[in-house]
């Protein structure tokens, strides 16, 4: 994976002492909390409902193990012994205070981490395929490309003030396992006609309160063009994305109101200007980035025999495991959504373990993934029944990847400032309810996400089923939405009608698996017979 | 108004900057303003003339001077770049990358602090029109 060399270091290093001079600045009372609040939210700080949040940048969601014990010891030091994976391949702590956050800062840059640009209206934290690398599926490994990316978008003078935030996502395979075309702009790595590699454009797509699929808007862009590419479409959004009101701001609206042609027609306009400015970095940098991430040094031996005998690991190979690029291995997925617990929390010793057994089992490789899981990427199969006992020990090993209990969940009204309902109790009730092993396995693949407001961070349009909490007069009440997705197949999810309390929309939810189940044909997947039988079905069943 | 902060040897231009809209409507004009929202490409056409161009920013958050200054600098325009309005001292070196060479805060800035925001940053990681060089470049040479 990637490793900083010195001006990588320096910069994260000055952007410390940077914050740490405006935060001294800030607690002497020179500057506003309105003047301090971009600075703050630039180095990922929030002011929550109880504390001040920080959100540290794992950029597309690969760390290694010293970095990830890192993230131990912070929850440790400065927080209450935990942390929380996000749908950014992030992580969050809740419990930070301002006068530590500079020294927090320079613990992490000692293990080239940061916090930088993970919130503010600029670009943000860059993501992509947790599988990238050892997916059997890819074309190349869209990392380094996402590399490229991120130092571009760091501290980019032009684009920090951006109408509102910026999400960009690169996948390299035909399977999106990012959401990708939810992003702002979505980029898929393709091969041309001439066999080069290059970057297909999405730009437009977004989840909030108006969730829209991106468009394509170019098939290709070559290497050496890609960041005068991603000028132009930033430029455009920057100039004529709306400032007047917030939850338009987004460049969804943009693309929208202007229309996929037209706004294509002003990027490439504004590209052929911008491609003669020598704003790309020489092919022998995305060659440079692309060494660091050459494949580990795999045992070609390496056998595919697996003692299946422990039923309790069958089981979590089944549903835990993905095929690897490399034969004798496996990419294996943690699942941090344990029978009753808060999805995509972690404690310090989880944390720490999880460190070890990257460093044992994994080449010292670890993802994390927009579903709030961690990914051992490069795992030999004969190692799979230690790793699994080590895990299953430290309650790591649910055997529930993609099930209906390894839900997405947003912090909802127990942490957030803007959430209208509670989102952590429903999911830990909906975890009880479905966690029996036949129960949920019988339901196969179903994505459920709940987010505790229309802005969506808990991804709930991109369910197969979604819930968003709603204040309605005064108490919470939960919408059910049914057929979305963000896999390549990505779809918006419907509203089935009116809300339920939290008892009333897992009684919905039961009632809606039921009629899955009774309906489905063959092999079919939740979502697969929702688009067969229609939403009237659904709808009927729930309401009568 | 406190006075302008320049990063220019020149004398001040003497010339007020009036509105786009009158720049248009004149012949000899040196100097304009420019608000957040109007098209600065409608005076590319009048680069040689232009002394002083003012960029407006309503508010620090909008952003939209920073692409302003930039779309100006690379079409070639060398004459005084002024940032007006909601300028803060933790914005000015973005603005400087952007070709910035000249401030009109509406509030006063602390010199000091100035001074070690602006040199804080030792390399950058992209090109603008201030033509610094990237760490790509410092990297390949």
């Amino acid at each position: 994976m990637y490793q900083y060399d010195q001006y990588d270091q320096q910069m994260v290093d000055t952007r410390v002492e940077e914050f740490r001079d405006q935060v001294k600045r800030r607690l002497a009372g020179e500057i506003t909390e309105d003047q301090f609040k971009p600075l703050r939210l630039m180095n990922g700080l929030y002011l929550q409902l109880h504390a001040y949040m920080l959100r540290v940048a794992i950029p597309y969601g690969t760390l290694n193990g010293k970095q990830m014990r890192m993230l131990a010891h912070i929850a440790r030091k400065y927080d209450r012994d935990y942390g929380h994976f996000t749908t950014r391949q992030n992580i969050q702590y809740n419990w930070i205070k301002l006068e530590d956050a500079p020294d927090l800062l320079a613990e992490l840059a000692s293990v080239e981490m940061h916090a930088i640009q993970t919130s503010g209206n600029c670009i943000r934290n860059i993501s992509s395929d947790q599988f990238a690398g050892a997916a059997a599926d890819e074309i190349a490994d869209p990392r380094p490309w996402a590399e490229i990316l991120r130092q571009w978008s760091s501290f980019h003078p032009e684009f920090s003030y951006l109408p509102r935030k910026f999400k960009i996502a690169v996948i390299a395979s035909d399977t999106d396992r990012a959401a990708m075309k939810l992003h702002d702009i979505g980029i898929q790595l393709v091969h041309n006609d001439a066999g080069e590699l290059g970057a297909k454009f999405f730009v437009g797509g977004g989840m909030g309160r108006t969730p829209m699929i991106a468009p394509e808007i170019r098939d290709f862009v070559p290497a050496d063009e890609l960041i005068s590419y991603a000028e132009a479409c930033l430029r455009v959004y920057n100039r004529y994305g709306r400032r007047d009101n917030k939850y338009k701001a987004r460049i969804k609206i943009l693309v929208h109101e202007l229309g996929k042609d037209e706004y294509t027609r002003q990027v490439e306009e504004e590209f052929a200007h911008m491609k003669e400015l020598g704003l790309n970095p020489p092919v022998e940098e995305l060659a440079r980035i692309t060494e660091y991430f050459a494949d580990p040094a795999f045992d070609t031996q390496a056998s595919d025999e697996l003692d299946l005998s422990d039923p309790d690991f069958a089981v979590w190979v089944d549903q835990n495991t993905d095929m690897h690029k490399q034969s004798g291995y496996a990419i294996a997925t943690i699942s941090l959504k344990p029978r009753g617990g808060i999805p995509g929390d972690a404690s310090s010793a989880q944390i720490d373990l999880m460190a070890d057994l990257a460093e044992q089992y994994s080449f010292d490789e670890l993802r994390v993934t927009h579903s709030q899981n961690i990914v051992l990427p490069h795992v030999k199969k004969s190692d799979l029944y230690a790793l699994w006992q080590k895990l299953d020990e430290a309650g790591l090993a649910p055997a529930n990847l993609d099930l209906i209990t390894d839900s997405i969940a947003c912090p909802g009204l127990d942490y957030c400032s803007l959430a209208n309902a509670r989102s952590i109790p429903l999911a830990q009730k909906i975890s009880e309810k479905f966690a029996e092993q036949g129960r949920q396995k019988e339901l196969g693949e179903l994505k459920l996400k709940i987010s505790g407001c229309i802005n969506a961070c808990g991804h709930h349009h991109a369910g197969h089923i979604g819930i968003l909490g709603v204040d309605r007069k005064g108490t919470e009440n939960y919408q059910l939405l049914l057929g979305g997705s963000a896999a390549e197949d990505t779809s918006l999810a419907k509203i089935t009608g009116p809300g339920f309390t939290e008892d009333g929309v897992i009684e919905a939810i039961e009632t809606v698996t039921d009629l899955y189940l009774q309906e489905k044909q063959g092999d079919e997947r939740f979502i697969d017979t929702y688009r067969r039988v229609g939403m009237e079905k659904f709808k009927e069943a729930i309401y009568g | 108004m406190v006075e302008a902060i320049r990063f220019r040897d020149d004398e001040p231009h003497e010339e007020p900057a009036g509105s786009l809209d009158s720049f248009l409507d004149q012949s000899n004009a040196t100097a304009v303003r420019i608000e957040a929202g109007e098209d600065v490409r409608q005076l590319l056409p009048y680069l040689e003339r232009l002394a002083l161009i003012e960029v407006d920013f309503p508010a620090f958050g909008d952003g939209r001077g920073y692409s302003a200054a930039q779309i100006l600098r690379e079409q070639g325009y060398t004459g005084e770049l002024r940032a007006s309005g909601d300028v803060l001292v933790d914005q000015l070196a973005y603005m400087r990358r952007c070709g910035f060479d000249s401030f009109a805060p509406e509030k006063p800035i602390d010199p000091e602090v100035m001074e070690r925001s602006l040199g804080r940053y030792e390399n950058i990681y992209q090109g603008t029109t201030d033509q610094r060089s990237p760490i790509w470049k410092l990297r390949h040479g």
